[in-house]
C-alpha cells in the first residue's frame, strides 16, 4: 500500500497551518525589510554628515589639491605649530589632522607625512588620501626633473580588453558580475534552505518520538515511506514559505521604500561595493544594456534545469542525514554531537564557493569539490554561470544521486532502529551497530 | 478450530544481544491469547515481529494462511505499549489520518469514527487537540484508531494502562465483544488477574525462550499440585493437626471464617484421591471450608521464570 501522498499531505498540512510557521511566513518579511529600511535610513544619515579634516601643509607642496566636497571638507591650516594644529583640530571637530612636514627630498616622501585622528581611519580614507598625495608628488618631482607633464599625461594609453568565446560570443567584465551574482544567490539559497528546512525535518522526527506515535504509524507504514514523506512535505511546506517571502518581501520593499523615500539601493554591502567599483570603473560599461546582454550570455537553460537537479539532490541528501539524527536521539540538545558533520561540508562548500570559485570557477579546488557530492550542489551552482561542460555536470550529478541513494539507505537503517530507541543517547559506534542490524 | 497466527521457530539478534530464540507460538482463531514474560523478555520484539516492524533473523510467520506480507498491515490493529499520538493535532483529522493509512477511505473512516465516538460518549472531542485531553482520554482515542478497521488480529500491549477502574472495564467489555464478533486478539500484560479473566490460551517467554505455552485451562491442570485448602473444626484443634502431619504433606493456610478453625493446606500424593481425604476429615469434626487449590497465573508465571 503506497501511503505516500497521505504522510506528504498530513506534513505538509501540519507544517503549514502551525502558528508559528504562519506568523513566521508573514512576519519575517515585515522584520527583514524592516532592518534593511532602517540600515538604509542610517547608512544615509552617516553620509550626509560632512568629514572635515584638517590639513596643515609645511611644506607648502601639496595644500592645492584638497578640494572640498559633499562628504569630505578639508580645513586649510597655515602657519601655526603642530601642537597648536592638534589643539585646533580638536576644538573645530575635525576629524583628523594631516600633517606635512618640511619634505627635503620627495623620494622619503613617506617620512614626512603623518596622520592624527583620535578613531583609527578607514584603510579607504588613508589610501584615497595617499593616492591624492602621491599624484601631485609624482607630478611636482616629473616637472623638476624636467619631464613635460602634459605630453606625459597625453602618453598615456588606456586599455580595454574585449572578450569574445571561440564560438564568438562577445562578453564583458559585466558578464562576471552577472554570473557572480547569479551563482552565488543559488548557492546560498540552497544553502540556507538546508539549514532551515532540515532542521525543521530533524524536530518532526523527534516530535514523533517523543510523543510516541511512531509504532502506531510504522505498525501501518514502512519507516522508509514515512521518512520520505516527512522530507518532501516539509520541503514542500518550505517552499511555500520561501516563495511568500518573495513575494511579500518584494511587495514590501517597493511600498516601503515608496512611502519613506528611501533609496534602498543606495545601502552599503560588500557586493553593491563591488558592483559600484565595477560601475565606476570609466573601462567597463555597466549600464542596464550591458546588464541585459550579460544576463542573455547566462547558460539560462543549463542554470534553470542544474539548479533544480542539484537543488534537490542536494536537499534531499542532506535532510535525509537530518531525519536520521532526529531518529537516533530524543531530544533536542542530543543532537549538536551529529550536527556538526552535516554542518562541516556545507559550510566548506558555501566557503569555497565565495572564495575559490570567484577567484578562480575552473581551478582545480572548484573542480574537485564540484564532484565531491556533499559539497558539489552549492560548488557546481556556483560555478554553473561560468560555463561547465556538461559532461562534468552529468558525472557531478551520477555521483550526488548515486551517494543520495546511499545515504538515504544508511539514514533509512538509522531511522528504523533509531525510532524505536528510547532513552539512551547513542553513540556513533551504536549508530554503525544499528546499521547491521 | 484453525490457527489464525502461527509463528514457527522465530529469532532475532540484535549485534551479540539474543532477542528471540527459536520461538513457536500458535494463536487460535477467535481466542484471546495472553502474551506474558517479565520485562525484557521479547514480548515486545515478536510483537514487532508480527507487524513487520522489525524483519525476523529466521523463522517464518503465517497470518490467515499466508506467510505475513505488506497486505496484513489492514488486517491486524495494533495498541503499542508505548503510545502517543500527534500533540498538536486535532482528534478528528488525526484518528481519520490513522485509519486512512490502515487502507479505510476517507469517507468510510469518517462513518465509523462517529459511530465510535458516539459509542464511547467522547463525539463532541472531535475538534479538539490532543494536547487538551486528559492520558485516559487520549488513550481511548488509541483503542479507537486500533480497532476501527475491524481487524482480524488485535494486539494489545499493556491495553489497561492509564485507564481509570470504569474506563478499564469499558475497555475490557470493549475486547470481549469484540472476540465475540470473530477477533482474535493477542493481548500482552503484567497484570496477572486480568489474563486470569480474559485468556484462552497463553504463552510464556523469559530471557528470549519460549518456556511454556497452552491452553490456560491445560496449564492450570498440568501444574496443579493436588493440594486441598481445608477449614474444620474440631474439640482439639493441636491433636487434630498432629493426627494430620503424620498422614498428609501438611501446610497452614490462610483465610478468613467466622469460628476460631484449623485451617490448613494439605497436599495429596498421586494416589490419593480427594474424597479419602473429605471420608477421614468428616469423622474427625465439622468441615467448614474444603477446596481445590487452583494455582493461580500469577504462581505459574513466577514458578516457572524462577526455576527457568
Amino acid at each position: 500500500m503506497n501511503h505516500l501522498p497521505l504522510i506528504i499531505k498530513r506534513e505538509y498540512l501540519t507544517k503549514v497551518k502551525n502558528k508559528s510557521f504562519v506568523i513566521m511566513t508573514f512576519l519575517s518579511p515585515i522584520i527583514f525589510i524592516a532592518l534593511m529600511l532602517v540600515v538604509a535610513y542610517l547608512t544615509q544619515l552617516n553620509n550626509d554628515k560632512v568629514r572635515v579634516i584638517s590639513v596643515l601643509d609645511e611644506s607648502g607642496l601639496v595644500q592645492d589639491i584638497f578640494k572640498s566636497t559633499e562628504k569630505t571638507s578639508y580645513n586649510i591650516l597655515e602657519d601655526m605649530s603642530l601642537d597648536d594644529a592638534k589643539l585646533l583640530a580638536k576644538e573645530t571637530e575635525s576629524f583628523g589632522l594631516l600633517h606635512i612636514s618640511k619634505i627635503s627630498d620627495l623620494k622619503t616622501a613617506s617620512d614626512y607625512i603623518t596622520f592624527y585622528s583620535e578613531e583609527s581611519p578607514s584603510i579607504n580614507l588613508i589610501s584615497s588620501l595617499e593616492t591624492k598625495i602621491q599624484l601631485e608628488l609624482t607630478n611636482q618631482n616629473r616637472i623638476t626633473q624636467g619631464f613635460d607633464v602634459e605630453k606625459l599625461k597625453a602618453s598615456n594609453i588606456s586599455v580595454s580588453i574585449l572578450q569574445e568565446s571561440f564560438e564568438g560570443e562577445k562578453t564583458s567584465k559585466a558578464d562576471s558580475i552577472v554570473k557572480l551574482v547569479f551563482g552565488g544567490a543559488a548557492g546560498y539559497l540552497l544553502f540556507m534552505f538546508i539549514i532551515i528546512y532540515g532542521n525543521m525535518i530533524m524536530r518532526s522526527v523527534i516530535e514523533e518520538k517523543t510523543s510516541r506515535i511512531i509504532e502506531v504509524i510504522i505498525s501501518s507504514v514502512k519507516p522508509i515511506q514515512l521518512m520520505l514523506g516527512k522530507i518532501i512535505g516539509t520541503s514542500l511546506a518550505g517552499i511555500t514559505q520561501f516563495v511568500i517571502w518573495v513575494i511579500l518581501g518584494g511587495i514590501l520593499l517597493v511600498v516601503a521604500s515608496l512611502i519613506l523615500g528611501i533609496d534602498v539601493s543606495q545601502m552599503q554591502t560588500p557586493q553593491q561595493e563591488l558592483v559600484r567599483q565595477a560601475m565606476e570603473n570609466p573601462n567597463l560599461k555597466f549600464d542596464i544594456q550591458n546588464v541585459l546582454v550579460a544576463f542573455s550570455h547566462l547558460p539560462l537553460v543549463n542554470l534553470i534545469f542544474a539548479f533544480i537537479l542539484f537543488f534537490i539532490g542536494g536537499y534531499l541528501l542532506y535532510s535525509s542525514l537530518y531525519a536520521a539524527i532526529g531518529a537516533a536521539v530524543d531530544n533536542e540538545t542530543d543532537t549538536q554531537q551529529f550536527m556538526l558533520p552535516i554542518l562541516m561540508p556545507l559550510i566548506l562548500s558555501v566557503y569555497i564557493g565565495f572564495f575559490t570559485v570567484i577567484e578562480n570557477p575552473h581551478g582545480t579546488v572548484s573542480t574537485i569539490f564540484s564532484f565531491v557530492p556533499f559539497t558539489s550542489p552549492v560548488v557546481m551552482l556556483m560555478r554553473i554561470p561560468f560555463g561547465v561542460p556538461l559532461w562534468q555536470q552529468i558525472v557531478s550529478l551520477v555521483l550526488l544521486l548515486g551517494t543520495f541513494i546511499l545515504t538515504v539507505w544508511f539514514a533509512a537503517k538509522i531511522y528504523r532502529v533509531g525510532i524505536l530507541m528510547y532513552g539512551k543517547k547513542p553513540s556513533y559506534k551504536e549508530l554503525i551497530k544499528w546499521i547491521k542490524y | 478450530m484453525s490457527n489464525l497466527l502461527e509463528v514457527h521457530q522465530v529469532s532475532k539478534h540484535f549485534g551479540a544481544y539474543k532477542a528471540l530464540n527459536n520461538v513457536s507460538i500458535s494463536v487460535p482463531k477467535g481466542s484471546i491469547f495472553g502474551l506474558l514474560g517479565p520485562n525484557g523478555a521479547g514480548k515486545t520484539t515478536l510483537i514487532r515481529i508480527i507487524n513487520q516492524i522489525t524483519m525476523p533473523d529466521s523463522g517464518s510467520v503465517i497470518l490467515d494462511g499466508h506467510a505475513l506480507n505488506e497486505n496484513h498491515i489492514k488486517d491486524i490493529g495494533y495498541l503499542p505499549e508505548e503510545r502517543g499520538l500527534y500533540k498538536s493535532m486535532k482528534v478528528g483529522e488525526q484518528a481519520l489520518y490513522l485509519a486512512q493509512l490502515k487502507g479505510l477511505s476517507k469517507a468510510e473512516a469518517k462513518t465509523r469514527l462517529k459511530y465510535w465516538f458516539e459509542r464511547l460518549e467522547i463525539g463532541d472531542w472531535w475538534n479538539k487537540k490532543i494536547q487538551e485531553l486528559s492520558k485516559g482520554m487520549a488513550q481511548k482515542i488509541q483503542f479507537v484508531v486500533t480497532v476501527l478497521h475491524q481487524p482480524k488480529l488485535l494486539i494489545f500491549d499493556e491495553p489497561f494502562s492509564g485507564f481509570d477502574p470504569i474506563n478499564a472495564d469499558l475497555i475490557k467489555d470493549e475486547i470481549l465483544r469484540l472476540r465475540e464478533e470473530g477477533a482474535t486478539v493477542i493481548f500482552s500484560t503484567h497484570r496477572m488477574e486480568s489474563v486470569e479473566e480474559l485468556c484462552d490460551d497463553i504463552a510464556l517467554i523469559n530471557k528470549s525462550n519460549k518456556i511454556l505455552d497452552g491452553k490456560l485451562i491445560d496449564v492450570k491442570r498440568n501444574f496443579k499440585s493436588n493440594t486441598y485448602e481445608i477449614g474444620i473444626r474440631s474439640g482439639n484443634n493441636m491433636v487434630l493437626q498432629q493426627e494430620l502431619e503424620q498422614k498428609f504433606d501438611v501446610t497452614p493456610a490462610y483465610f478468613r471464617t467466622l469460628e476460631d478453625e484449623l485451617k490448613l493446606n494439605v497436599k495429596l500424593k498421586h494416589d490419593e484421591k480427594p474424597n479419602d481425604l473429605l471420608n477421614y476429615l468428616t469423622s474427625k469434626g465439622e468441615i467448614s471450608h474444603f477446596v481445590e487449590l487452583i494455582p493461580s497465573v500469577n504462581d505459574i508465571f513466577i514458578k516457572t521464570v524462577k526455576s527457568n
